[in-house]
């Protein structure tokens, strides 16, 4: 009974989003003759991939009632360090598997941190997201890293069939098994019970911290893996890689009618919010705005999203 | 049973022993500066110290204000931008006009920004770190739109606009006697009216200051205002100090504030903090920040240095506040009447 009605109320809200975005194209299409092109949308893809990769798991994360705000951190991190082993000599395949591992390893440094340490999740992930970025900094300075082997450039530049990138590619495959990780095994009930209620889902047997730690992990490693497809598609490493992108991922999962309460939230619902952050920055760059008109309406769009049930809300109660 | 009042005693001794370390650490950290490099500790420098670190003090107290009711306020430093610039257009415009209406609206400004987002947090009880993320990015972005972009240099503004803020009085700045002068105020409000100790109830536990007539939600309100208005006047004070106006003026400066707070032993959790120890806490990132090129660390050091402190506080803080409300800051204040089933 409460599972139907969740589940209508997540379908109309994923509704709202699929309804916003086919206008969003709408729009796109209205502004450019040129927009209605395999290779148009191929390019507005990037637009969204990579973010929308730290997403996914992310979402997981903040349903099991934690956040991570170092992503772009470990994105730098990781860069960083694939760029200095590129410089000796490394090739592609030990370079990804540097970034993967080093995603992972600050990811599990910050699940430490808040399971063992018992620091809450933004206190930590505060203090880690500058210490990551800053030990970008400290290594790098203002220097750049562009010595990749050709063969690196594939993952961020290269095309699987067609139009369609290897970076769509990548993003698609990884929300598929987060949507299966959440929605059709016996873990997903355990993340969305420990959001909702974790001393419950403690005593119902379920290791709450195990759980934690491995989310956290995880948005480490998808963290580096976006770093690799960054990396790739940029050519070079500076320590300011990715700078920002913190709050626009989490912007995105939010958008996506993921609880930052916890407890509550779908898979389709953040890569919809992905395809429709994607193509509203794309349109706005068609329109030749600059990032910081962006700004105002990702802001915009975040208050909009829970401002516009709560107003319901009291307009019903009041009613 | 334990005795509450034994437990509320010992909690009291351990928040002010924890003031009183970082307070000592500090001055051992100078101590230690100026033994190697003597003209660290000289008044002159240590003014110009305090001078560097007053807007940070000024911004973390309001920040306290908010995390003491179990808010957060992410788009302080935008909120600062968009003051700023809005005070250095007017000045650009009518420089006639005088100083005094520049920080007037810089101040009104700062409170509208500061009032809308706590009304979106009172009267909707939306969760401030969602509301906050949000208007970060709109303040930033209006800051474009007002100013296109542009640039607003020293040479565009009056002298009074970049005279005030160097001003001395007692061998002091401007600067660092509002910074004195705010803590003091800070620590009056808190320690010495009901507003203060209201404050505190409504984030130490809000179910039972609802019990008792306490709106949290309105003390949110409030804290965002005042914050917000603190916020507005150091948009004025950042713009005439470094005598430019741009986009990207602090971009990224309201995780320092916040961090200033979590050194200083604020609880993200509500209801725990002192204004000895949020000074003590900028004070301390204040010497960091000025010693590391003096001890020959490349500055791009900086970043890495303050994630490690306050990661370290963190820790720290875990250690000695082990109440079961762990991240208050994530949750509205209605969903905690939920679940006290009030």
């Amino acid at each position: 009974m409460q599972h139907t009605a969740n589940a209508r109320r997540w379908l109309r809200w994923e509704t709202m989003l699929a309804v916003a975005l086919v206008a969003d194209i709408g729009f796109n299409a209205g502004v450019s003759p040129y927009f209605m092109d395999a290779w148009t949308w191929s390019d507005a893809t990037f637009y969204f991939t990579e973010r929308g990769l730290i997403a996914l798991p992310l979402a997981l994360l903040i349903i099991a009632g934690e956040i991570d705000i170092s992503v772009a951190g470990i994105m730098a991190l990781a860069s960083v360090a694939m760029g200095t082993a590129a410089l000796h000599g490394v090739d592609t395949p030990g370079l990804v598997a540097i970034g993967l591992v080093t995603g992972t390893l600050a990811g599990a440094i910050n699940g430490l941190l808040v399971t063992v340490g018992r620091v809450p999740s933004i206190v930590a992930t505060v203090g880690t997201m500058s210490a990551f970025r800053g030990a970008a900094y400290a290594v790098l300075g203002d220097r750049v890293l562009n010595h990749y082997p050709a063969s690196f450039a594939t993952f961020g530049q290269g095309y699987a069939f067609g139009a369609i990138s290897v970076e769509l590619i990548v993003f698609l495959v990884v929300a598929a098994l987060t949507a299966v990780l959440l929605h059709a095994t016996r873990w997903g009930p355990s993340i969305y019970a420990m959001g909702a209620n974790a001393a419950a889902t403690r005593w119902s047997g379920v290791p709450v911290d195990r759980y934690k730690f491995l989310l956290f992990c995880a948005t480490g490693s998808m963290s580096g893996l976006a770093a690799v497809l960054l990396t790739s598609r940029l050519g070079s490493t500076r320590p300011s890689i990715a700078q920002g992108w913190e709050l626009e991922i989490v912007s995105m999962v939010v958008l996506g009618g993921i609880a930052v309460t916890g407890g509550k939230g779908t898979i389709g619902g953040v890569v919809l919010a992905a395809l429709l952050l994607g193509f509203v920055n794309f349109g706005l760059s068609l329109l030749n705005l600059p990032g910081l008109v962006m700004w105002i309406v990702i802001g915009t769009l975040l208050i909009a999203v829970v401002a516009i049930p709560a107003l319901i809300e009291r307009w019903r109660t009041s009613s | 049973m334990i005795d509450v009042r034994t437990f509320v005693l010992a909690r009291h001794a351990f928040v002010a022993n924890r003031d009183a370390v970082l307070a000592c650490i500090v001055v051992a950290l100078v101590g230690l500066i100026s033994l190697r490099f003597p003209q660290f500790a000289t008044p002159g420098n240590l003014a110009e110290l305090l001078d560097d670190t007053a807007i940070l003090i000024v911004l973390a107290l309001g920040q306290m204000l908010l995390l003491l009711t179990r808010a957060i306020d992410l788009s302080v430093a935008s909120n600062l931008a968009l003051s700023g610039m809005i005070a250095a257009l007017f000045n650009r415009s009518y420089p006639e006009a005088g100083v005094a209406a520049a920080i007037a609206l810089a101040c009104a400004s700062g409170t509208v920004l500061g009032a809308f987002n706590g009304l979106l947090i009172w009267r909707l009880r939306l969760p401030p770190i969602v509301v906050t993320l949000g208007t970060l990015s709109i303040y930033r972005g209006l800051i474009y739109v007002i100013s296109r972009g542009t640039w607003v240099n020293s040479s565009e503004m009056s002298p009074a606009f970049l005279g005030l803020v160097r001003e001395r009085f007692l061998g002091l700045t401007c600067l660092s006697w509002l910074a004195i002068v705010c803590s003091v105020a800070f620590w009056a409000l808190l320690r010495h009216t009901i507003l203060g100790r209201r404050l505190f109830a409504s984030g130490g536990n809000p179910t039972a200051a609802a019990y008792i007539g306490i709106d949290a939600g309105r003390m949110q309100f409030f804290a965002f205002t005042l914050s917000g208005a603190l916020a507005g006047i150091c948009g004025f004070l950042w713009v005439s100090r470094f005598a430019v106006a741009y986009t990207d003026v602090a971009l990224g400066y309201e995780l320092q504030v916040i961090a200033a707070c979590l050194i200083g032993g604020v609880s993200i959790a509500g209801g725990v903090g002192t204004v000895f120890g949020v000074v003590a806490g900028c004070l301390f990132l204040g010497v960091i920040r000025s010693a590391l090129p003096l001890v020959g660390i490349s500055p791009f050091w900086q970043m890495a240095v303050n994630g490690l402190v306050i990661s370290a506080a963190a820790i720290i803080n875990a250690r000695g506040d082990r109440s079961g409300r762990r991240q208050a800051i994530l949750e509205t204040v209605d969903a905690e009447r939920r679940t006290q089933g009030n």
